[in-house]
């Protein structure tokens, strides 16, 4: 039990502080209660799930810049084929649009490693070419989604009205795909190039292979948090959000080493819940939403800076 | 020793890429030029040259931030943003101060941003990236807030911007007046100066230069400050050029501003480039734009050939300083 404690301490820590932060803002608006948790859960999700993705690449030691635009590709195609089309029809769409988020991050995991050129560059390039491909698809916001796709994650969970739909749609999809990655020979080869690619190497993991994988599910995830933002507003939304920074936030406040190998998934989804439950409480406290981005904004170049300044301090040592 | 090695014809091609950017850049150049004669017989004119000139102005010198900041290994993608903040200060305020009150202030707040863009890069060792894209957030929050503010005050753009904007003297656009001895500045810097050494020094081989007794940090805070101003300064510019004060003036520009200064042989990893290619870049890239104008390709369609050209450029670079 005190070993568990120990080698969990950060995750632990960043659990009772998003209780505190639950508490404080059940303090602020004693309304507050499951329709607060479910709207919170909703907002969360798109961040969520872009945070898992990038939590996947930055494991292995990448970073992947073009999450954003990938989740915008998927958003607009997701909107712009369900449109006008019956439930059955909308299942084939969904599963399309999560393999062409396999394939962007395919793509730009391929690029990485067969041009050699840093995976810093060759993301932000592709961010570029992510964005023009969301706008050429849909050049304003339009198209429709579902109408089952849009009730999945919304409301409480049937029977625990307490538990929002969007926090068990966001561990399933998560623990679905993700526990057997890390339980096999993959998960461990994805710890080991992050950790040290020559080492891992030359104890014959596949380093190119795996590399593209990770940033293939990182581009699955993208898709999943794109096709979220289409369910959360019922259309699809060509102008990436400010994804990319939130997820670095997240994945840094959660406890992954910028640099890779270390850090797991449930620290950055936490820290995703504490960076939205701010947000929130200054919502409620009904400070002006431009200043609440503000606050939002330096709290997170600040959680960078300071897991920055930590990898520094842990290459010295 | 490898220059007794019999040299294939594509490694002398690399060569002369690595060693003499500017030849082939200009080549480029004037192929580019020719194409778009053949496609629109008749556009080409001096208004048309000096038009092309005017427009490439601004983005050359937002390239010169990413130049400057790419000979260190970094980037500064919140020049964008840093532009519209202070073109749209400079434009709300005057009614209020007069114009030279705004302008020190709009251009001390561009200060301010580079600043902080310094701390986190130099001190917390942030990637700078996700710094300058992090400041840039927070900026545009703040400008946001601003704009609440002003709304009742009125635009004022002053009576030289627009002249040095706008304005032509013997057939060549006014902004000349400033960009050449910019750009003179730049590459006087950057050659001669200790600075420049600096910069080129932490960009090939950041280490050394400490070991050597650089202090890395200095020159970062410094740098990134520089970027800042000459950012804002192009703000200025770009209002006498566009002529309204907007939320996102100069955001479109980000992007080309990086493909410029890949395009023109610096390299994003540092050490190596300087700032005459950037200038060749620029207008390389002005022309392309005209050209997909011209073809009607959407805006879309261009940010893909964007991302695309700053790949191939970069993964040829990398080719080619690995063979030589």
């Amino acid at each position: 039990m005190r070993r568990f404690i120990e080698a969990n301490s950060w995750t632990l820590g960043l659990a009772v502080l998003l209780a505190a932060l639950l508490l404080a803002t059940k303090l602020i608006q004693p309304g507050f209660g499951a329709s607060g948790l479910d709207s919170l859960a909703r907002a969360a999700l798109p961040f969520a799930l872009a945070t898992v993705g990038m939590a996947i690449v930055v494991l292995a030691g990448g970073i992947d810049l073009s999450i954003a635009a990938m989740m915008a590709v998927a958003s607009v195609t997701g909107a712009v084929l369900m449109q006008g089309t019956t439930d059955a029809q909308s299942i084939p769409v969904v599963i399309g649009v999560l393999l062409v988020g396999l394939a962007m991050g395919a793509i730009n995991g391929l690029l990485i490693v067969v041009s050699r050129v840093p995976d810093i560059v060759v993301t932000l390039a592709m961010l570029f070419v992510w964005q023009g491909v969301a706008l050429l698809i849909l050049n304003a916001p339009g198209g429709a989604a579902a109408p089952w796709l849009r009730s999945i994650a919304a409301g409480g969970f049937p029977g625990i009205d307490w538990l929002p739909k969007g926090v068990v749609f966001l561990g399933v999809v998560t623990a679905l795909i993700w526990l057997p990655i890390r339980r096999s020979k993959l998960g461990l080869r994805l710890y080991a190039i992050g950790s040290d690619p020559l080492a891992a190497f030359r104890s014959g993991v596949p380093v190119g292979q795996t590399r593209i994988i990770a940033y293939a599910l990182c581009g699955l995830f993208a898709a999943l948090g794109g096709l979220s933002v289409t369910m959360g507003t019922g259309i699809g939304e060509p102008i990436p959000g400010p994804y990319l920074l939130a997820s670095v936030a997240a994945v840094v406040l959660g406890g992954v080493v910028l640099g890779g190998g270390r850090g797991g998934l449930i620290g950055p989804i936490l820290a995703v819940f504490i960076l939205r439950t701010v947000r929130m409480d200054l919502t409620l406290l009904s400070v002006d939403p431009n200043v609440a981005a503000i606050i939002e904004g330096s709290i997170m170049v600040a959680v960078v800076m300071f897991g920055a300044v930590l990898a520094t301090r842990g290459r010295k040592a | 020793m490898t220059m007794t090695d019999t040299p294939t014809p594509l490694n002398r091609l690399g060569r002369l890429l690595v060693d003499q950017p500017l030849l082939p850049l200009i080549g480029l150049l004037i192929l580019l030029v020719a194409v778009l004669a053949v496609l629109n017989p008749g556009v080409l004119s001096m208004f048309w040259a000096g038009n092309t000139i005017k427009i490439a102005i601004p983005l050359a010198m937002l390239a010169a931030c990413q130049t400057l900041t790419m000979l260190t290994g970094g980037i500064d993608l919140s020049v964008g943003t840093v532009a519209t903040i202070a073109a749209y200060l400079t434009a709300t305020l005057a009614p209020m101060t007069g114009v030279p009150p705004a302008i020190a202030i709009a251009l001390a707040s561009a200060v301010v941003i580079g600043l902080v863009n310094g701390f986190g890069v130099a001190i917390c060792r942030v990637h700078p990236l996700i710094m300058t894209l992090g400041t840039a957030l927070i900026a545009t929050g703040c400008l946001l807030v601003y704009q609440r503010y002003v709304i009742a005050t009125g635009v004022l753009i002053p009576d030289f911007l627009l002249w040095l904007g706008t304005g032509r003297s013997f057939g060549l656009p006014n902004s000349l007046a400033l960009f050449i001895p910019f750009a003179a500045l730049v590459i006087w810097a950057q050659r001669r100066s200790g600075f420049g050494r600096l910069l080129y020094a932490i960009g090939a081989n950041e280490t050394a230069a400490r070991l050597s007794g650089v202090r890395v940090w200095q020159v970062h805070l410094t740098l990134y400050t520089i970027s800042s101003l000459i950012a804002g300064v192009t703000g200025l510019l770009y209002l006498g050029q566009i002529k309204t004060a907007s939320l996102s003036l100069a955001l479109p520009l980000d992007l080309p501003s990086v493909a410029a200064a890949v395009i023109g042989g610096t390299s994003i990893f540092g050490g190596r480039g300087g700032f005459g290619g950037t200038i060749v870049g620029a207008l390389i890239l002005t022309v392309l734009t005209s050209m997909l104008t011209l073809m009607q390709i959407p805006e879309g369609g261009r940010r893909i050939l964007f991302g695309l050209i700053i790949l191939a450029v970069t993964a040829l670079f990398i080719r080619l300083t690995e063979r030589s």
